[in-house]
């Protein structure tokens, strides 16, 4: 009787209940809400978690790779396809590297412009969050309300770089082109129909009654977990850690603008909603100062982009889903001896099996839309 | 990291516990504002934001920056502006371009063909940023699918250039 | 044991025509039977399709959307389409599962509907079998349901449908219990169990309905109805059985084709009898909506009681319908929490507060 059973790779075999009638569930790669192709395999007594293993890589193109074969300039649109929701501000992320590197910096306007599109997609990708925060707990009509709100702001995008995802627009210097004359007006106007919008959003999901039943108390994160997994952005920030780049190590010229960083304590499921719906709002002030003072003049500097110096660059962003760093080791020629980036989804996926021990697996779910991972960009 | 330690937890007494009971009872007022947002969506039609993607084809448009596929800036008699300098061939991440130089009477390089696979291209545009002769542009095209593979491969040129 | 129960007590003019002219009593049933049974399939196939649109569509407006655009003027034979495509499929199960009962389940799952819908009076003459222990029986085969889930979940071989057949069989015995008693509050107001009789008790006005008519004691018993009845039918956001976020489609999982349709087919029909149950027990079934102006009231009893009955059940479908686009779903401890701390409780004081409005009269006239 006292055989030794049989894990699958990654458990640890020190769990023993005589009442626990423990079995595997394998989760993925295919399944409606691992949020793309991440496999976790269960173990669960009844429907309580006890333990998960997740299992990356199932699409990993060896970006960083890719990046060594090709121009400095040519991974700015491989930083593209890591994050997805968050391209634009990805786009920020490796260009103010490469610009480290290069010595140069950009206009007024061209400052600007990278502000309002990044937080242009802080709110989309936040929106996306709010989708499927919804979704994930079954509610389909919360999933249709964020991606409605969130193509509109990809139409924005659609006009000024020449698509909607895959945005590919900053460049060292600036921006592939300057903003439309449509671009502000049109702005203005998404943000007067997003501010009555998520007013009616939240009615419908902050104070309802089964999302706080199934979100208060569930995944809790403490402030030194937190810590100790690396997590960042939205995460850490509803843990109790102040942390946001663009306070604490402001780039660009975020310096200039007046915006809270929220900050919740209980490091629940329900405080990472309130942290992202919060930054919402945050985003959209940032974006009505931008709004005032937009300058004129050029968008792009005229110093050319030269060759970078040999050297180690490092340039930290906070995306919409955390710490977005890129590293650039420069030795000679045009091509990246290498590139590293830091990206936040996977140093927050980390956690999930802290955080959803001894609960349900519909818990498992809530806890992976409220971490919101991209898994091309845990498995670059 | 050792076991894996389920949570349980703690006993409250019975006030906390009425209280928490009649507090949830108030709360689901919260379920009645929630339906107040989806029945007034439901008969306002106004918000639909449905595109009738075939059916209006005739009246959809892309933006001008739109990025379909590379094509070649031709005029009416099918002349071209490239010089067959390959910068766009560095350019591109994918390789998805090749251009094919050829030598014209006057024994100067000019552009036989321009190999260009749809197949391979991730339409990031870094081929029309470098080319300093604006002889490509990415056109409106976003109907990109083809049944055979063979219509992915593709010479963007009607004519051979004149350098 | 009384025969008398299998034989069509309700007078339909085709029914009384169809006994007083063939001269053997056991043919003339025999046609009755299969008359009903043509009638019903109709109402329960014909609505089943109607509101596998008519979802579709309350959902896309909802949700900001148009639906179903493209066959027929808006998307009207959508619905056709799918089901010839779910019919072509072809069938299979997956290896290593009960093929006998993977088969049966949706088989199963499907005759519940259909024997309650037997009951329902659609009109003061148009009622398959008025039975004077209609809601015990209603009760007693909707106990079937479960039967079917738990079937399909456990011969699937799948552990995602393993635990969704499981969380529907602790579901929908445990909200059997509410719905049970909720129907029993009815029957104790009407002081009869009998389908025809609980519609006829409610003849007057609008106040005469059991909504109204046990003075707040009714809507209370109402909400609980629909709680507990949305539970019954595992529709979200009570979908727990299902959950396809979670559990991929839970105790169908392994289903396609046929036996898929078959699954979808049964909660449609299954939100029709419900609704009708609904109707019938405190929205007065197949009267008039009477305001107590005489004019009004005799404009009103010129319209067929069977629109009224379905006019009604389509406000019950939409309310149901308008449940399921907004909510998200509990978790299934909760769920469970929900039932026997909240709906076993309150429904328990129900029964007895009514018992209580009886004695001293406090109901309306």
């Amino acid at each position: 009787m006292t055989q030794k059973k049989q894990l699958p790779p990654g458990f640890r075999e020190v769990y023993n209940d005589s009442n626990c009638e423990e079995f595997f569930v394998n989760m993925g790669p295919q399944h409606p809400s691992t949020h793309g192709a991440l496999r976790l395999v269960l173990r669960l007594d009844g429907e309580t978690i006890i333990e998960i293993v997740p299992h990356f890589g199932y699409i990993h193109r060896g970006i960083e790779k890719q990046a060594e074969s090709g121009t400095y300039l040519q991974f700015i649109h491989l930083s593209d396809r890591e994050d997805y929701l968050t391209a634009i501000q990805n786009n920020l992320g490796v260009v103010l590297a490469l610009e480290k590197g290069m010595g140069i910096g950009t206009t007024e306007r061209g400052e600007y412009i990278r502000v309002m599109m990044a937080e242009l997609n802080r709110i989309a990708s936040h929106l996306v969050y709010y989708g499927c925060f919804g979704g994930d707990m079954g509610g389909q009509t919360p999933l249709i309300y964020g991606f409605k709100e969130r193509e509109m702001i990809h139409d924005i995008f659609d006009e000024v770089t020449g698509s909607r995802l895959t945005t590919n627009f900053f460049r060292p210097g600036g921006s592939r082109f300057d903003v439309t004359d449509t671009f502000i007006p049109r702005v203005k106007a998404f943000l007067d129909h997003l501010e009555p919008t998520m007013k009616d959003y939240e009615l419908l999901m902050s104070k309802n009654i089964i999302v706080l039943e199934r979100n208060v108390g569930i995944g809790v994160l403490t402030r030194e977990q937190a810590i100790s997994f690396g997590c960042s952005g939205p995460v850490l920030r509803a843990s109790g850690v102040p942390y946001d780049v663009r306070r604490s190590d402001p780039y660009s010229i975020y310096d200039r603008f007046d915006f809270d960083i929220p900050i919740e304590t209980d490091g629940d499921n329900y405080a990472r909603y309130k942290v992202r719906i919060a930054e919402i709002h945050e985003s959209m002030k940032i974006l009505r100062q931008c709004i005032e003072k937009f300058p004129e003049g050029p968008y792009r500097s005229k110093e050319k982009p030269v060759k970078l110096l040999p050297g180690n660059y490092y340039a930290a962003t906070e995306s919409a889903k955390g710490l977005y760093a890129t590293y650039v080791v420069a030795v000679s020629g045009d091509k990246p001896y290498r590139i590293h980036t830091r990206g936040p989804s996977f140093a927050n996926l980390a956690a999930l099996n802290t955080m959803s021990q001894g609960h349900k697996i519909a818990d498992l779910v809530s806890i992976m839309a409220s971490l919101d991972p991209v898994i091309p960009e845990v498995d670059r | 990291m050792g076991t894996p330690v389920i949570k349980k937890e703690k006993p409250i007494s019975a006030k906390e516990y009425c209280k928490r009971y009649f507090g949830r009872i108030l709360r689901s007022w919260s379920l009645v504002q929630g339906l107040s947002v989806t029945v007034r969506y439901f008969f306002e039609p106004s918000r639909i934001v449905t595109e009738q993607y075939p059916e209006n084809k005739k009246t959809l448009k892309m933006h001008p920056r739109y990025r379909g596929r590379v094509e070649m800036i031709e005029d009416a008699e099918g002349n071209n502006h490239c010089t067959a300098c390959g910068i766009c061939e560095r350019a591109c991440p994918n390789g998805s371009i090749n251009v094919l130089a050829t030598k014209n009477i006057a024994g100067k390089k000019v552009l036989g063909r321009y190999l260009y696979r749809l197949d391979s291209c991730t339409q990031c545009g870094f081929c029309v940023e470098s080319c300093p002769f604006g002889a490509i542009r990415m056109n409106q095209d976003f109907e990109l699918s083809r049944t055979d593979k063979a219509g992915f491969e593709m010479i963007l040129n009607k004519k051979e250039g004149q350098g | 044991m009384n025969s008398s129960i299998f034989i069509p007590s309700v007078t339909h003019p085709i029914g009384d025509f169809i006994r007083s002219n063939v001269p053997i009593p056991e043919l003339a049933f025999l046609i009755n039977a299969i008359l009903c049974i043509i009638g019903i399939c109709v109402v329960a196939f014909g609505a089943a399709l109607v509101l596998v649109y008519v979802e579709r569509k309350v959902c896309a407006h909802v949700q900001c959307r148009l639906g179903p655009m493209r066959l027929g003027f808006h998307g009207c034979i959508q619905t056709v389409a799918d089901t010839l495509k779910l019919l072509f499929k072809e069938v299979y199960a997956p290896d290593g599962a009960d093929k006998f009962l993977f088969y049966l389940a949706p088989m199963v799952l499907l005759t519940a509907p259909f024997l309650c819908l037997c009951m329902i009076p659609f009109d003061h003459n148009l009622q398959v079998a008025n039975i004077s222990v209609g809601i015990p029986l209603i009760i007693a085969v909707n106990g079937f349901g479960v039967l079917g889930i738990l079937l399909g979940g456990w011969s699937s071989n799948n552990k995602y449908s393993l635990l969704g057949g499981l969380r529907s069989g602790a579901q929908m015995v445990s909200y059997e219990i509410s719905l049970s008693l909720i129907l029993l509050f009815i029957v104790m107001m009407a002081g009869s169990a009998s389908l025809m009789d609980i519609t006829t008790s409610q003849s007057g006005t609008i106040l005469d309905w059991w909504i109204f008519k046990a003075p707040g004691i009714g809507i209370v018993a109402f909400i609980m109805f629909l709680i507990s009845s949305t539970a019954e039918m595992n529709r979200a956001p009570f979908d727990i059985a299902e959950a396809e976020q979670e559990l991929t489609g839970g105790y169908h999982t392994e289903y396609n084709g046929t036996a898929f349709a078959m699954f979808y087919l049964a909660e449609y029909i299954n939100l029709v009898t419900t609704s009708s149950l609904a109707t019938t027990c405190f929205l007065g079934g197949f009267l008039p909506p009477a305001i107590g102006v005489a004019a009004v009231d005799h404009a009103l009893a010129m319209v067929p009681g069977l629109i009224w009955f379905f006019a009604k059940v389509g406000l019950m479908i939409w309310i149901y319908m308008m449940l399921r686009w907004t909510f998200v779903r509990p978790r299934v401890d909760q769920l469970m929490a929900l039932e026997w701390k909240f709906l076993l409780p309150v429904n328990l004081l129900l029964l007895a507060a009514g018992a209580v409005f009886l004695a001293l009269g406090w109901v309306l006239p």
